[in-house]
């Protein structure tokens, strides 16, 4: 992407989940680093994820998940995503997410699984590096 | 020059580890304190004996001497026939109270099969739609013998509704029931997030428990005013005490607006306190609390009883203080936490398991949670006095530094117009959020150590067996409310909601009506969904 555009990125809480410290503190620290955030607060279902993913156009997008629902929702997430045509978009989830999960959650394009104790600058460092345009 | 005077002499920062000590509250933390810091302090007023005002020493005069905490773990996930079999291993194994964690989608009112319900359902909690999953939730346990508390807030009125009929189903009338309902909705605005229904709604619900119960279940705790999840959400240790406070004064405010007598009500309101990593800090917040709550329900709201004076808490470890790497070490710090809040002098406990970072716990590990608490009680000592801390410099004066810091928040939420307007302008959302993301560069700063995370890091594979919660638990749910919904009588179902609804239009107490939907096998969705119809819904800024 060019140098001079803010990287956009989309913080988003699927599910009934209400544990949003952790993506207030991560959606702070990524604006903190220049980037464009927006949070989209929580209780969001798949469909309400999808829609502001199109609407908005963020280079990434921010799954927090600590309810234990990220096999359910974050694949129906990225088949929605897939039958929107969108493809360049990084899509990340954390919160917790056990390691026997993230196979599956990988091999639907899932990244990043970003647990308790995680350094705010390795998020960041995450975003830029694997940013799909 | 006396001994004391000497050692104000010495140059503080000399040969010192940090430039400043600073507790989680980010309170200065002096090098040594001295008879000066305490020398205004009137023992008679400012503490008295324990179990008189203003109870700073504790709530009852012999504290554990007469009887030791109750030792409440609190559990849930999956089906209930699968909690219920937790609860039996809880109760053999010594614990003496049970607690209740429901599904997320029961929370929030939503039936097992809603689409919001989705890859939730006993995850987080035991699965509940119908009085039938209550019955299975107790069955073979005796609710006349057993205190139980449930952590449910905005349709707390629902399930206590279900908790007192699947009690008559055992044969028992509802002035035997024991036990507590969260039922603290403003701590959900502020920090938790399980809201259904607008502040004033919700808190006309609250009252109409409150109303309720002081007629009819009279031994039961009608709301925990609770600070954990505001802890949780990333405050400090001062604005938890705060805030709490805060919220517990408004619902005394609400009450006695309804008409109710303070001394009739205030008995049976009670609070939950976390307890986090700073030991000394916690054990002031909780003295201070029990000084703020005595004197403002004596002075302000001119309660006259004792029990309406004393503040009695239950105190969960914090969650948030749980590491996912070595989570061996959060052993340690569940046992320091746990003794914290037995120095200031809880009256029920909850010990965090150390695989809480990682998943729900398994038995292994929550058989290690009780055993600290049974070891803080019985090989320890600390139990064998009252509130042995009492008269130390740093603890009463840090005390009393505490109970300063709350009445200056309290005096900026009266400016705010009360605790619901001040919600409405996200100040509670605010000031949390700027103590979490503080909190987090301290960390990341390394100012604040945290072993294993961000010092003396190992970063070996995490080898914890965990808990799975099988994803047919969804299925079963499913299964077992479509079942109910074909057996009942669905014509008086519909009956009873319609009755529910039109008092909900009015301004009378709603309890005997949600009881007799309940009765009904009505689910807690089909309840939520009819009052939403009067009462609409909350949506919050999202402010980060």
């Amino acid at each position: 992407m060019p140098e001079n555009r803010k990287i956009k990125v989309l913080v988003c809480k699927p599910g009934l989940d209400g544990h949003d410290r952790g993506a207030k503190v991560i959606a702070r620290a990524l604006r903190d680093a220049g980037m464009e955030v927006i949070y989209t607060g929580i209780h969001q279902t798949p469909d309400d994820v999808v829609n502001t993913i199109i609407q908005e156009d963020p280079d990434a997008v921010m799954l927090s998940i600590l309810s234990g629902a990220h096999n359910a929702l974050c694949p129906i997430i990225m088949d929605k995503l897939k039958e929107n045509g969108i493809d360049d978009v990084l899509v990340a989830v954390g919160g917790i997410i056990p390691d026997e999960d993230k196979p599956n959650l990988e091999a639907h394009g899932l990244k990043g699984f970003h647990g308790p104790g995680t350094e705010l600058k390795e998020i960041v460092e995450f975003v830029k590096t694997n940013l799909k345009r | 020059m006396t001994e004391i005077d000497e050692h104000k002499t010495l140059k503080p920062k000399k040969g010192e580890r940090q430039e400043s000590f600073r507790n989680l509250s980010d309170i200065e933390i002096k090098r040594l304190y001295t008879p000066e810091d305490i020398k205004d302090l009137n023992y008679e007023m400012d503490l008295g004996e324990p179990g008189r005002f203003p109870f700073t020493r504790g709530a009852y005069r012999n504290m554990y001497r007469g009887r030791l905490w109750t030792m409440r773990q609190f559990a849930g996930f999956g089906t209930a026939a699968q909690t219920n079999e937790r609860y039996k291993f809880l109760l053999e194994h010594g614990q003496t109270g049970l607690s209740v964690a429901f599904s997320l989608h029961t929370i929030y009112g939503y039936e097992a099969d809603n689409e919001y319900a989705l890859g939730e359902v006993g995850k987080e909690g035991v699965s509940i739609d119908t009085l039938k999953d209550m019955e299975t939730l107790f069955n073979s346990i005796d609710l006349s013998k057993i205190s139980t508390s449930m952590t449910i807030n905005a349709p707390a009125s629902i399930l206590l509704a279900m908790y007192i009929v699947t009690a008559e189903k055992q044969g028992h009338s509802p002035d035997l029931l024991r036990g507590t309902i969260q039922n603290d909705i403003l701590k959900e605005y502020i920090a938790q997030k399980s809201w259904i229904f607008p502040p004033e709604q919700s808190m006309r619900l609250i009252v109409d428990t409150i109303e309720y119960c002081t007629k009819y279940v009279p031994q039961w705790y009608t709301i925990s005013i609770s600070g954990y999840h505001i802890r949780e959400a990333g405050s400090t240790a001062i604005q938890e005490l705060a805030f709490t406070l805060a919220d517990g004064f408004a619902y005394v405010e609400a009450a006695m607006e309804r008409g109710l007598n303070v001394d009739d009500f205030a008995p049976r309101l009670s609070f939950f306190f976390n307890a986090h990593n700073n030991f000394f800090e916690e054990v002031c917040k909780y003295r201070a609390a029990r000084r703020i709550w005595a004197k403002r329900m004596k002075n302000k709201y001119n309660a006259k009883k004792q029990e309406s004076l004393r503040l009695r808490f239950h105190t969960q470890t914090a969650g948030v203080s749980l590491t996912a790497q070595e989570p061996e070490n959060n052993i340690v710090r569940v046992t320091l936490q746990g003794l914290a809040a037995v120095l200031g002098g809880t009256q029920s406990l909850h010990t965090n398991s150390f695989d809480e970072a990682l998943c729900l716990p398994t038995e292994k590990a929550v058989k290690i949670a009780l055993r600290t608490q049974q070891i803080i009680a019985l090989e320890s000592g600390v139990a064998d006095t009252v509130d042995p801390l009492a008269g130390s410099y740093y603890v009463e004066s840090l005390t009393n530094r505490m109970e300063e810091e709350a009445e200056a928040y309290f005096e900026q939420i009266e400016e705010l117009g009360g605790v619901i307007p001040a919600i409405k302008a996200n100040f509670f959302q605010k000031e949390i959020a700027n103590a979490s993301y503080k909190y987090q560069q301290e960390i990341e700063k390394n100012k604040r150590i945290i072993v294993g995370v961000n010092d003396f890091q190992l970063r070996e594979p995490c080898s914890t067996p965990l808990l799975k919660i099988d994803e047919q638990v969804s299925k079963e749910q499913i299964d077992l409310l479509n079942k109910i919904r074909n057996i009942r009588d669905n014509e008086r179902v519909k009956v009873k909601l319609e009755k529910l609804k039109i008092a909900a239009q009015g301004s009378e107490n709603l309890m005997p009506y949600i009881i007799d939907s309940v009765r009904e096998y009505t689910s807690v969705g089909e309840i939520i969904a009819t009052l939403k119809e009067v009462f609409g819904t909350y949506d919050e800024d999202s402010i980060f």
